[in-house]
């Protein structure tokens, strides 16, 4: 018998007080709040900037949204328990949360650029980034990932690329260049633009 | 290719049982609620890792709201409580190792945030915040003071039932949650919009936590249960059934 799992609720416009309690002022509980950094020393591969900002369905953006990423280190490998493929970089925790800026809802990571990661079944991916978002209004956090505009050929190659039916639809995906090593990737919950968020 | 592992990947997430995401009496999912449908593939390595959280990353009091940014000496104002559970998954294991960040009001219904303007007054020993790491039995257990409800801009005259939300980290990162936990009993839990978004109701029953005497501490805390399912594996067609359910 399988239970079921626990249903989702709404962040809430007050998330960052349990996540990131420093950046609202509550800074004598954590030393520091997690997700905070990336990196713990010199880290394996490209060093990256990501940024961005989550946007509702009039096209104004969230401030109050809590976003998280999860990735593969340089060489595609996860600091994780789960990781049975090999030992990833011990200077990467593969994970970030920002609260965004209080006042423009912009998020920032400073990350690295992720390896490829094959599926279960063994197909190569392109390199991507999982996203994960919350915010007051949002009942069930949203999924998506955040690939590479330069990473045109693996990105034909993704099996969960090719999955999207409507192909205009792929570009939500695909983050821009923003500078030398830099990446921005704006995520829209609704509307024309909307971002195609996953059920994985 | 011999090395990938061979995954079976966690159960799809069952809708039914999650609040809607449009719930239009929840007036802020109207236009924060995507309308296209949900892109569904089989979780792979990036869904079944997560993040590791070791216990050296907690200090001493997070998991004591009550004390945790009160003053030397002091404590929180308010009824105070022992929030304590498990964490499992759909086939019953526990989850050990599992982060669970907790925020909530303080005891007059009032949040320690820039953004929160409620008349009520902010208890200058409550903070709001703590966390706990699920032992080798999934087991947590924190103390706090029972949160007060909140009148909230929606309806002309719409109030939070007590809560306190959860966030969890299970095993991987497609187990990610955030909830909030309820306290049996309260009259509001039914009028309320972000609950009603959940249209099962014996969904939102789970997130109700009965009082549990037993596990009060006379002349201290009542106690709280509260048991959070995290999504489960798929059966693995494969031989050794480690990871089988």
């Amino acid at each position: 018998m399988t239970l079921k799992e626990t249903p989702s609720q709404t962040a809430g416009p007050y998330v960052h007080i349990g996540c990131t309690p420093n950046v609202t002022g509550i800074t004598s509980v954590y030393r520091a709040d997690p997700g905070a950094t990336m990196k713990t020393g010199p880290v394996k591969g490209r060093e990256i900037t990501v940024t961005g900002a989550v946007h509702d369905g009039m096209g104004q953006v969230l401030r109050d949204a809590m976003v998280e990423i999860w990735q593969a280190d340089g060489d595609g490998l996860f600091r994780s328990a789960q990781e049975t493929r090999g030992d990833a970089d011990p200077n990467f925790t593969g994970w970030g949360r920002s609260a965004g800026d209080m006042d423009t809802g912009e998020f920032r990571f400073e990350t690295v650029m992720p390896g490829a990661v094959p599926t279960a079944d063994g197909r190569m991916q392109a390199p991507h980034i999982t996203f994960w978002i919350v915010a007051r209004g949002i009942n069930t956090g949203l999924q998506t990932r955040m690939y590479f505009p330069d990473e045109a050929a693996a990105n034909d190659a993704d099996p969960l690329l090719a999955r999207i039916e409507h192909r205009a639809r792929v570009a939500t995906l695909i983050a821009r260049r923003d500078g030398a090593e830099a990446y921005r990737f704006d995520i829209y919950l609704q509307g024309p633009d909307e971002t195609v968020f996953l059920d994985i | 290719m011999a090395d990938t592992p061979r995954l079976a990947g966690y159960i799809a997430r069952d809708a039914g049982q999650h609040p809607a995401a449009l719930h239009p009496a929840y007036k802020t999912s109207v236009k924060r609620s995507p309308q296209a449908a949900l892109l569904s593939f089989p979780s792979g390595p990036g869904e079944e890792t997560g993040p590791v959280f070791g216990h050296d990353m907690l200090g001493p009091l997070d998991h004591d709201l009550i004390h945790n940014f009160a003053a030397d000496g002091r404590s929180a104002i308010g009824p105070r409580i022992v929030v304590q559970g498990r964490v499992i998954d759909q086939s019953g294991r526990p989850v050990p190792g599992a982060l669970l960040e907790v925020w909530q009001a303080n005891a007059g219904g009032r949040y320690r945030h820039k953004k929160e303007g409620y008349l009520a007054p902010l208890d200058p020993d409550f903070g709001g915040c703590g966390r706990v790491i699920t032992d080798a039995e999934g087991r947590y257990e924190f103390r706090t003071v029972q949160p007060g409800p909140y009148p909230w801009p929606n309806g002309v005259n719409d109030w939070r039932p007590a809560h306190i939300h959860f966030s969890v980290f299970g095993a991987g990162f497609a187990q990610r949650l955030i909830t909030q936990m309820y306290f049996e009993g309260d009259p509001l839990i039914w009028r309320c919009p972000i609950v009603g978004a959940i249209a099962d109701p014996e969904a939102v029953r789970r997130l109700i936590a009965p009082l549990d005497m037993d596990r009060s501490l006379p002349m201290d805390a009542r106690a709280y249960s509260f048991d959070i399912v995290l999504r489960g594996r798929r059966q693995t067609l494969f031989e050794n059934r480690m990871e089988g359910l």
